[in-house]
């Protein structure tokens, strides 16, 4: 389970979380939408410690994180994967290299065995030819799905998208929403940070929607549609 | 209203990044020393930096070094030469590319051309996110990009000022030949004679502390770019301005320290 309480941040004068709490239970997928600037992707990388609170607690599977430093988040990122917006490839090294590294950091898994889990990996994203390349070699949605394929190396429990979808033509968006139904699933929680709200609609279990620095509706697909106030429809809608 | 008007001022805001530069390669460096020798190494990583700033280096810096070498030469040469002191050039180039022009030369170029190159590549790793990728899957970026980095300059300077000494001499040598017309053998044999271990060492010996006082501030640089690719760009510039500052200023103390140890000795 994933659960923040009371999360605030500022960012020099402007309080941008005011009070932000939410909770995620094993197996769901909740959406975190509200427009450019509410701090969504500051959530997402708070909860894996790449950014600090000022205040409030985050739990990850019972344990609270944000006191935690850089060497006592080692174990909560191995098992908590992030999907970073860009894929964040590392283009010195090939695709190859991309995926061995979480797996020859953190494992004592000879270079057959990794080399066979690349393969099933890439074959499992319909990527077997790009082993030898360099991201820069890759279109946009490929360095997407690569960068999905290299933080489900290590099997997390837990995976956090930031807009996963984001620029990509429909096709490489449909294969996007694929895979991560596919992971869903498997039993796997996730969080997805999106302004594409077909995908949300296709992947999410419930959605939280932050207007204003906080939590301005939380609920399943179903009570969206049901909202009397209308502030999630009026964003989708582009009104709000 | 004073205090908003004296934060405000120019000297203010140097004084503040002044000792925000020192107390962020203040912590670096604790960081640095603390993870190099309790964590592992990746030397791999290593290995491929020190062919990055050492093999790569090599063209400019023996280019520099020879050029200096045949520069110091002729000019001694032409100077001395109205006092009939010509002889004395071999002595005089020697000495002067070992125990300063040797280090100082090479470490600059060092500097503009590796330090340059740190702060930019690591300064675009953290606009692309990929620094951020290296910590979310639980691992250390200063243990793969920085340690290396340093680790490398650390080993490379020094190999490269040994070579830039002998290259600088060996230009010193042509131009006292060519246009000096002095004998070689005797060039040779006046280096030979006037050339002591702690001259040698005086200047040698520098190059560690210059590595330092490059790959530290160029990786420190790097890391703490913020807001985009421009500024990679600034980071670049305060890299190679900063690196070649510490380099020069780092180097008077420097002499001035085997100096009192050559008088106690």
């Amino acid at each position: 389970m994933i659960e923040v309480k009371n999360f605030r941040k500022s960012f020099g004068s402007k309080e941008v979380h005011k009070g932000i709490t939410f909770s995620v239970k094993k197996g769901e997928c909740m959406g975190l939408i509200g427009g450019s600037g509410v701090g969504k992707s500051v959530i997402l990388r708070s909860l894996i410690g790449l950014e600090k609170p000022d205040s409030g607690e985050i739990f990850i599977d019972g344990e609270e994180i944000t006191r935690y430093k850089e060497n006592d988040l080692v174990e909560i990122r191995k098992k908590v994967a992030y999907v970073f917006q860009g894929g964040a490839l590392f283009d010195s090294m090939t695709v190859y290299e991309n995926l061995a590294y979480p797996l020859r950091e953190h494992t004592k898994k000879s270079e057959a065995e990794i080399k066979k889990m690349i393969s099933d990996q890439l074959g499992e994203f319909g990527l077997p030819a790009a082993e030898g390349l360099y991201p820069a070699n890759l279109s946009g949605g490929m360095q997407k799905r690569v960068g999905l394929a290299r933080a489900l190396m290590m099997q997390p429990k837990w995976i956090l998208y930031d807009e996963p979808t984001a620029g990509l033509d429909p096709s490489n968006t449909r294969k996007i929403q694929e895979h991560i139904l596919k992971l869903k699933a498997t039993g796997i929680t996730s969080i997805l940070v999106t302004h594409d709200m077909p995908t949300a609609f296709a992947v999410c279990d419930k959605m939280s929607f932050i207007l204003d620095g906080k939590i301005a509706f939380e609920g399943s697909l179903d009570e969206i549609h049901q909202d009397k106030s209308g502030i999630v429809k009026k964003f989708i809608d582009g009104e709000g | 209203m004073i205090h908003a008007l004296i934060a405000s001022t120019p000297l203010y805001l140097f004084i503040i990044e002044i000792l925000k530069f020192f107390g962020g390669i203040g912590v670096l460096s604790f960081q640095l020393l603390r993870d190099t020798f309790k964590g592992k190494v990746y030397w791999k990583l290593v290995v491929e930096q020190i062919f990055q700033v050492g093999n790569r280096s090599l063209p400019l810096v023996v280019v520099t070094a020879i050029s200096t070498g045949m520069v110091m030469s002729l000019q001694f040469g032409l100077g001395l030469e109205k006092f009939g002191g010509k002889l004395y050039v071999p002595k005089l180039v020697s000495l002067i590319v070992l125990r300063e022009m040797g280090p100082v030369f090479t470490s600059l170029m060092v500097a503009a051309r590796v330090g340059a190159g740190f702060a930019s590549e690591i300064g675009s790793m953290v606009v692309t996110q990929q620094i951020d990728a290296i910590r979310a899957m639980g691992t250390s970026p200063l243990k793969t990009i920085v340690i290396p980095r340093v680790i490398a300059t650390f080993v490379s300077l020094p190999l490269l000022v040994a070579l830039t000494n002998v290259v600088s001499n060996f230009g010193g040598l042509l131009v006292g030949y060519s246009e000096l017309k002095l004998d070689p053998n005797f060039y040779v044999l006046k280096i030979i004679q006037t050339v002591t271990l702690m001259d040698y060492f005086s200047g040698f010996l520098k190059s560690f502390v210059f590595a330092l006082c490059i790959a530290i501030p160029s990786c420190y640089f790097g890391l703490t770019v913020k807001n985009g690719t421009k500024e990679v760009g600034m980071a670049t510039t305060k890299a190679v301005v900063v690196s070649s500052i510490l380099v020069l200023v780092s180097n008077f103390f420097l002499s001035k320290l085997f100096w009192i140890i050559e008088r106690l000795t």
